[in-house]
């Protein structure tokens, strides 16, 4: 594969993301990945459900109390709308618009930002009403389960940025298509995720 | 030469029959010669699985030894050119059907048993005085010694479980510090005692211990609990039901008993200086820090483990630490080898029974 | 670019074994160091027994015999037995699918730095104050209550080394799935590459939980988490589940490869197809799915209920079925055929009884009413190394011996495995088979002595006689590797004569590219097939020959894992810690101990981030380079292999 060689909307292949070797490399491993990522977050879920509301004797924070459904439904609809965008990039990519890659790229990684720093709102609001990690079984639980959740969020944000740095100067071409390709799956992930994550922990919390 | 064959026919005889013997352990802690209905259940479900894996055992072993027997190239010729068979759907059959078939015989005493084995609904049956009907021992396990109270009955004791025969027993299980497991093998299978929630279960005693060869069955620490985990040890003693019942009594009578600080028994004296605040001598005293001592006279091992005497009574009171590493009574008390001796004298005068 | 035409300086050798991406240099490093834990976890069991030779005895102190209890385990399961089988899978897989390389050459060489770094972090805890002695599983409220940084050890090192074996598991799935030769269809592929595919998925999906519990070990221990302290909420059972949600498909992670392992020598020796191919493939799937759904049979006595006992008592008694089938098979696949017993063939033969003896005793404490029992008693120790040494040992040595030409074009001396082999299997029922017997007269695992007169005496005493036997069996293993150092090359193909998957197809000593041009796969067994034929080259070509394409090495997989290394540090040493805190572990300042947590995380990002940013193409070898080459080999093949 050459990487030099450079394409036109004309001869761009269908699917970029597969066309080479390593792209198809790439596109199953990611997905297998994801698969094991899918057992990572069951078993924080199952060690969530198995310690919801459970702490020292007399523990005032209780799931039911505890969480606000607007911010909640709020990080839903940043991180919805930045899996949105992300499906805005690849479309572009399949046009073999790299202007229109970069600038939904981009858009993803604000909206995924935003829902960051919400977050950090969230966590830094709990622990000031003190309800830290280290108060009980059942906070140790829900900063472990939301955490790992946000720390996919941090790494999906590192990673498009990169790759729209890195690829800033060099255009699309076979070798970065799939990376873009990986990414934005990777990002759809995370959204699925955390519609689990407002279900499980925010809706079914709230409802008791 | 006949002569010389037939002797070693007889010995090889003789000798795979003290194997098998052997192999059936002591009746005091073989699970193969067990003394109560749970027990011999679960003997017998090994003789069923091992009736039935024999025959498959047997089945793939004369197969397999057959074809290794005609076929190998020694035999069939350097050049000889088997035949690339790609497999049978027959056979596949056969050999999916037969073992479906084989566990499900084993299957239907396992599920029966199971069952019957959870079954302690009996423990909340009271009579018609609000009494419980079954006789209850709540079982606390704690690092490196076992405590048993009998809630009904108002009396705690520690190391040695006292039961009667011939009636259900049933059991409250929990851990104090870490994760132990309660197993009497000569009687039961074991039970967990988890730090967070109380197992229950049930076991049968049916043989009094008084002729086995301590008097005592053995029950052990199953899981892996530190560094004496090896040491957990506990004993067992069943009594016909009239022997329990006054053996009851007895501890109930030591209600209020204590030492005292005055005393004229150097021994007495010296426990209630160094011993008292985690020893009760008293079976109606409640949960203690450490164990129970109200009937350490009639026991039959001292820390579990050692010999019943005076002399390793000092030894354990003066170097728990090399006893039993980990244990929870080092360094705790001070006390010098005359007042030891004096202390384990008087432990021995600590009795219910005659 | 040829790797034999110039002979390398000893310190540009061990750089290129530090970067190189070559699954073969890769497999022998996997080799290599399973084999040095291996004998490390073999020493301590030896150690064990001694000093359970007799009753009473004092030959080591309680603590450091459940040190070495825990170590044992944990080194033989994950260190020892996973790092060989994936020597093998990593020597033989691509050249059984005919690929030149792995899917993902980069994560391969992580997957292995990972792995090895975890190792020797866990094996530091012996000079940094104390292993591990909670016992392999390392159950919660044993592992939280332990003080030093034992456990941390053990959490750290596993996190780290299970990452590589996961990256690992994930490169063998993709490999296997995109990089199979044209004509290389699921249902043509070697029964090892089979397993290996089989064996991965559950890697895939075990490993997550095992990583997901020692997280909350680690927060728990380091950081003051609650997910196992009972008096915060906690609760140790969980730890239990999510261990042994990965712990039982892990033992089926190490058996699976050892069936398809013997599922290829079995049929060379046999000289005669492995009978039932298409049921011998559905078995392994089935055992594979089956395997994740008994995990609570092994927590029969934690007092699940009667409901729960019975559904995990049924479906694990269901896994016989499968494994039957398997063991079926390979009788067959001897029936009817034409047995040479070689050593490879021998352990093959020793396996199928020994193992099994293991299965049955399986089912025995599947019926769960019996397991109250046998559950935590000798009897549980002599099942598992029944399936472990007689399923997965004898697999490893008898594949060493087999795929010893392809690794190394050399051969292992048959006379000295012979004798190998009946020392080492004598050995092994001694020690084993007694335990059975043990534990059903009472005698509880993991205890570090027993006093006299229980019975117990003469049986341990004689399982001590056969682990050390078991111990010379090894020793003479390793005198037989080091003596094939100095053996003639086999410079040949096809070095047992009856060869019938791809591997056996390629001349030795392999060059790095494998395959001058990709074969054509034109049914199962492809090189008897060519063979039957009559081609003398063993394949037919899928392409002309041409440029190959093929990755670079890479230094940054080894930065990565340095950095996880010494983040590993920082979380052992944190002042945050129950431990710490109540002074029964030694820490660091705060400030010492986040400088080297982020110091380290940071140096295994800015690696990532090199990767990412760098492009990497790899380089191309071009026809006239192939060419020449091949010429080198053949050369160097006629001289008889001198350089």
């Amino acid at each position: 594969m050459d990487i030099n060689q450079k394409f036109t909307p004309q001869n761009w292949p269908k699917h970029a993301e597969t066309a080479t070797q390593e792209g198809k490399n790439k596109f199953v491993g990611l997905w297998i990945f994801l698969a094991s990522d899918t057992v990572l977050f069951a078993s924080v879920f199952a060690t969530y459900l198995a310690l919801k509301d459970q702490g020292p004797v007399g523990m005032e924070f209780a799931a039911k109390d505890l969480y606000e459904l607007p911010l909640a439904f709020a990080m839903t609809m940043l991180l919805l709308f930045s899996s949105l965008t992300s499906v805005y990039a690849m479309y572009h990519m399949k046009n073999y618009n790299f202007k229109g890659v970069q600038t939904w790229m981009a858009v993803t990684v604000l909206l995924g930002f935003g829902f960051l720093c919400l977050e950090i709102y969230e966590f830094n609001h709990y622990v000031h009403i003190g309800f830290g990690y280290t108060q009980s079984a059942y906070s140790s639980a829900f900063f472990t389960l939301v955490g790992t959740h946000g720390l996919h969020v941090v790494i999906g944000l590192v990673w498009i940025s990169a790759l729209i740095i890195r690829n800033a100067k060099r255009g699309l071409n076979l070798y970065n298509a799939p990376k873009y390709f990986m990414a934005s799956l990777y990002w759809h992930f995370i959204d699925v995720v955390w519609v689990f994550i407002f279900t499980v922990v925010y809706l079914m919390g709230v409802l008791g | 030469m006949m002569k010389g064959l037939k002797k070693w026919r007889l010995f090889g005889l003789l000798a795979a029959l003290t194997v098998f013997l052997s192999a059936c352990g002591e009746d005091y802690l073989s699970t193969l010669r067990p003394s109560g209905p749970v027990g011999q259940e679960q003997l017998n479900i090994l003789i069923l699985a091992v009736v039935v894996m024999t025959f498959v055992v047997i089945v793939v072993s004369t197969i397999y030894l057959v074809a290794f027997a005609k076929f190998r190239r020694a035999k069939v010729g350097e050049n000889f050119m088997p035949k690339q068979v790609e497999g049978s759907h027959t056979l596949e059959v056969i050999w999916t059907v037969i073992p479906i078939i084989l566990l499900l015989i084993l299957a239907v005493p396992t599920l029966t048993a199971t069952y019957k084995f959870a079954d302690v609904a009996a423990m909340d049956e009271v009579n018609e005085n609000g009494d419980p009907t079954a006789l209850t021992v709540n079982v606390t396990a704690k690092l490196y010694w076992w405590e048993f109270e009998y809630p009904a009955q108002g009396i705690i004791t520690a190391q040695e479980l006292v039961v009667p025969t011939g009636e259900k027993v049933y059991f409250n299980l929990k851990a104090a510090d870490v994760k132990h497991s309660f197993w009497i093998p000569a009687v039961g299978g074991k039970m967990d005692t988890n730090v967070e929630n109380v197992n229950k279960f049930y076991l049968q005693f049916d043989k009094e211990s008084e002729g086995l060869k301590d008097g005592v069955f053995y029950g052990k620490c199953a899981e892996l609990c530190g560094p004496s985990h090896a040491l957990m040890d506990f004993k067992v003693k069943t009594l016909s039901p009239e022997a329990f019942d006054a053996w009851v009594a007895a501890m109930q009578d030591t209600e209020g008993a204590t030492a005292d600080v005055n005393s004229t028994d150097a021994g007495e004296a010296a426990f209630a200086n160094s011993c008292l605040s985690c020893h009760a001598v008293s079976a109606v005293a409640g949960a203690g820090v450490g164990p129970n001592l109200t009937a350490f006279g009639d026991r039959n091992r001292v820390a579990g483990f050692k010999d019943h005497t005076v002399e390793d009574t000092v030894d354990w009171i003066m170097y728990p630490e090399e006893n039993k590493p980990g244990n929870l009574m080092t360094g705790k008390y001070n006390v010098t080898e005359e007042e030891a001796q004096a202390i384990a004298e008087y432990l021995m005068t600590l009795k219910v029974e005659d | 670019m040829s790797s034999v035409a110039q002979k390398k300086g000893f310190g540009a050798q061990v750089w290129d074994f530090l970067t190189t991406v070559d699954h073969k240099k890769i497999a022998i490093l996997y080799l290599a160091s399973g084999t040095l834990f291996f004998a490390i976890a073999g020493f301590e069991a030896i150690l064990m027994r001694i000093q359970l030779m007799v009753p009473n005895n004092d030959f080591m102190s309680a603590g450091l015999f459940n040190e070495l209890l825990t170590m044992h385990g944990t080194t033989m399961l994950f260190l020892a037995a996973t790092p060989i089988i994936f020597g093998f899978m990593n020597a033989i897989v691509p050249l059984q699918i005919g690929a030149r390389d792995v899917a993902f050459p980069f994560l391969n060489s992580l997957g292995f730095w990972m792995f090895f770094f975890g190792a020797v972090f866990l094996h530091l805890s012996f000079f940094l104050g104390g292993a591990p002695d909670a016992g392999w599983t390392s159950y919660a409220s044993l592992s939280l209550y332990s003080p030093g940084h034992g456990i941390d050890f053990y959490v750290l090192g596993l996190q780290i080394s299970g990452a590589g074996t996961l990256i690992s598991g994930l490169n063998f799935i993709v490999t296997i799935i995109t990089m199979r030769a044209p004509g290389m269809t699921y249902m043509r592929m070697p029964l090892f590459t089979w397993t290996t595919l089989v064996s991965s998925s559950l890697i895939l999906f075990a490993f997550p939980p095992l990583t997901v519990g020692l997280f909350l070990m680690l927060v728990d221990r380091m950081f003051g988490a609650n997910f196992f302290d009972h008096t915060m909420g906690g609760n140790t059972i969980v730890w239990e589940h999510l261990f042994w949600i990965f712990g039982h498909p892990e033992v089926y992670i190490l058996v699976l490869p050892a069936f398809g392992l013997f599922s290829e020598i079995i049929p060379v020796f046999a000289r005669k197809r492995l009978f039932g191919y298409s049921s011998m493939v559905f078995a392994t799937i089935l055992i594979g799915f089956l395997g994740f759904m008994v995990w609570a049979h092994h927590m029969f006595t934690t007092g699940m209920g009667a409901t729960a006992n019975a559904i995990f008592a049924v479906a694990t008694m269901a896994i016989a079925v499968p494994t039957g089938m398997k063991v079926f098979n390979w009788i067959l696949t001897i029936w009817g055929g034409s047995i040479k017993v070689t050593v490879p063939m021998l352990y093959a033969l020793a396996f199928i009884p020994s193992f099994v003896a293991g299965g049955v005793t399986g089912v025995m404490q599947a019926t769960a009413p019996l397991d109250y029992q046998l559950h935590d008693s000798y009897f549980i120790v002599a099942h598992f190394h029944y399936v472990i040494v007689g399923g997965i040992v004898t697999a490893l040595f008898g594949s060493a011996h087999f795929y010893w030409p392809i690794i190394f074009n050399r051969a292992l001396s048959e006379k000295l495995g012979v004798l190998t082999f009946w020392v080492f299997f004598i050995g092994f029922h001694l020690t084993f088979f007694l335990q059975h017997f043990l534990g059903l007269m009472g005698m509880p695992r993991r205890v570090f002595t027993y006093m006299a007169d229980q019975g117990w005496d003469a049986f341990n005493m004689i399982s001590t006689i056969g682990a050390i036997m078991m111990g010379v069996g090894v020793v003479l293993l390793v005198i037989n590797v080091l003596l094939s150092i100095k053996s003639p090359p086999v410079n040949r193909r096809d070095y047992w004569g009856d060869g019938r998957s791809l591997e056996w197809a390629l001349e030795t000593p392999l060059p790095f590219y494998n395959f001058k041009q990709t074969p054509l796969v034109r049914g199962f067994d492809p090189y008897w097939i060519e063979k039957e034929e009559g081609n003398e080259e063993g394949m037919v070509y899928a392409e002309p020959l041409g440029d190959i394409h093929m990755p670079n090495n890479s230094i940054i997989p080894l930065g990565m894992t340095i950095g996880t290394f010494i983040a590993a540090f920082g979380a052992l040493y944190s002042p945050w810690g129950d431990q710490a805190i109540a002074g029964t572990a030694d820490s660091l300042s705060k400030a010492g101990s986040l400088t080297l947590l982020i110091g380290g995380l940071g140096i295994t990002v800015a690696c990532m981030i090199i990767r990412s940013v760098k492009d990497d193409l790899g380089y191309h070898v071009t026809k006239a380079e192939v060419e020449q080459t091949e010429r080198a080999l053949a050369e160097f093949r006629a001289k008889g292999g001198k350089r």
